[in-house]
């Protein structure tokens, strides 16, 4: 398991990465990893204000399908469109081209104050 | 407190993900549903079903009693074959489906049925047995293993005598192994990919001597062990019914298309209320349909029609790896079983659009 430490993390198994004011976020190779081969990711939520803890979107799998909870308060921006055509990015590159949403964040102190890597290895551990 | 197969180490070994099933530590994936599918589709692969259950039949009232609990006609049965059929209860819904091997005619039998339903059925039989057939749970010491897929076969045969590759489909044989006796080879499965089933006495190392056999004989060719996950994607694609989700104790044989091992020929428990379904027709039917809207259908989702009507629920669904498209089965009153016609599933909080389309999927 693949945790980078310039990354934040959340109980629900989703990383964010901030710069300015924008966050992207996605899935941590865990979340992938228990959720198998990943087939389609649902956002309806761009452009509206959301609170940490929302579900943003649905993420299915071959077998099984889970919520997905905004990190921290802000407006999602964008998803990636990568996604629709190739959902696999999610699984082969969870940190990477597999990233699911930009975010617009309210207060990037939110973002601090998530989980740093060694904080969620210890959840998944 | 979970049950291990021969295998379970093997498979925690070899870095599957593991999840309870039926009571039993059982491997769910290892590389991903996709690959391993794909893999048994066109190659081969190896899945420990060791969790399913055996029952050996006894005696000269052990085919009587075969044909009056189950569906199918088992007279029909010679020495080296096999049917598929149902256990019905007094309502006519069905208390498992399995197999009936004919190991030999009108003296010995073996029902293979699934997992979750070991104890129940074992009870229904014992208490039908009017004539004290005799009977042997043999589950816990019977291995099983479904090597499925085209080459499947072709892998196999150096290792034994036996003539796997001519096996015809729902017969079986049996013999020495890999060097073990007593070896059960049955040309079935549960993927519609072709290959065997293997049945064998766990002893004196045979699960690891022939776990080790096959993967030595077929590794080299690709041979893969696969996970319960990919075999829920390949028997869906094929339209074979899951118990628990497709069929169940409220379930007709003639409501889930299992019409074909429903044989009015004998008599067989419920057979009056089934005469009666095929007679007057049946009030729901199992179709297939693939979704036409993106999303996945899954086990309970309702189903609606056009004016948002409840008219049935989805019993599985999944994205079917080989179509790249979502599928699933499901109950609807009869009147909308027709194919092509359009129908709603509930995702969650939307209505999606799919169509009604024939099974076997792929």
């Amino acid at each position: 398991m693949n945790f980078p430490a310039n990354l934040r993390y959340t109980k629900d198994h989703e990383w964010v990465s901030l710069e300015g004011n924008t966050a992207t976020v996605g899935i941590t190779d865990f979340a992938q990893s228990e959720l198998g081969d990943i087939v389609y990711v649902e956002v309806e939520t761009i452009g509206k204000s959301l609170q940490s803890g929302d579900v943003f979107g649905t993420v299915e799998a071959v077998k099984t399908v889970s919520d997905l909870f905004l990190p921290v308060n802000g407006t999602i921006i964008e998803l990636n469109p990568a996604l629709a055509n190739a959902p696999e990015l999610v699984n082969n590159d969870p940190y990477g081209a597999g990233w699911m949403i930009r975010m617009t964040v309210n207060d990037p102190a939110d973002v601090e104050s998530l989980l740093d890597a060694a904080g969620y290895e210890a959840v998944v551990g | 407190m979970m049950k291990d197969t021969p295998f379970t180490k093997k498979h925690i070994e070899l870095g599957a993900k593991m999840a309870e099933f039926a009571g039993y530590n059982m491997p769910i994936s290892y590389t991903g549903i996709n690959d391993e599918h794909a893999t048994v589709r066109k190659n081969a692969g190896v899945f420990d079903v060791s969790h399913m259950g055996e029952f050996i039949l006894k005696g000269d009232q052990a085919l009587e009693l075969i044909q009056r609990l189950t569906t199918n006609d088992a007279s029909r049965l010679t020495d080296g074959k096999a049917q598929y059929s149902c256990l019905t209860n007094a309502e006519g819904g069905i208390v498992d489906d399995l197999l009936v091997y004919c190991i030999a005619e009108n003296k010995v039998y073996m029902l293979v049925v699934n997992a979750g339903n070991i104890q129940k059925d074992w009870d229904w039989i014992v208490q039908h047995n009017i004539h004290q057939v005799e009977m042997h749970n043999i589950s816990d010491k019977t291995c099983l293993l479904a090597i499925q897929g085209p080459n499947a076969t072709k892998i196999l045969q150096p290792l034994t005598e036996m003539d796997i590759l001519n096996l015809k489909y729902y017969t079986f044989a049996k013999g020495v192994f890999a060097g073990v006796e007593n070896v059960l080879v049955s040309a079935t499965g549960y993927t519609g990919a072709g290959g065997v089933e293997i049945y064998f006495e766990d002893k004196d190392g045979a699960p690891e001597k022939i776990w080790n056999a096959i993967f030595a004989a077929g590794a080299p060719q690709g041979l893969k062990p696969i996970g319960l996950g990919a075999r829920d994607t390949l028997r869906l694609e094929m339209g074979y019914c899951l118990y628990g989700n497709d069929i169940d104790d409220t379930t007709s044989p003639l409501e889930a298309g299992l019409g074909w091992i429903t044989k009015f020929t004998k008599d067989f428990t419920a057979r009056p209320i089934i005469e009666k379904q095929k007679t007057e027709g049946v009030s729901r039917k199992l179709i297939g349909f693939e979704m036409v809207d993106k999303g996945i259908p899954r086990h309970g989702y309702a189903i609606m029609d056009e004016k948002g009507n409840s008219i049935g629920h989805v019993s599985s669904g999944t994205q079917s790896p080989s179509l790249q498209k979502a599928i699933g089965m499901g109950y609807v009153d009869t009147q909308h079983a027709v194919a092509g016609s359009e129908i709603l599933i509930a995702v969650r909080d939307k209505l999606l659009k799919a169509k009604l389309v024939k099974i076997p999927f792929a």
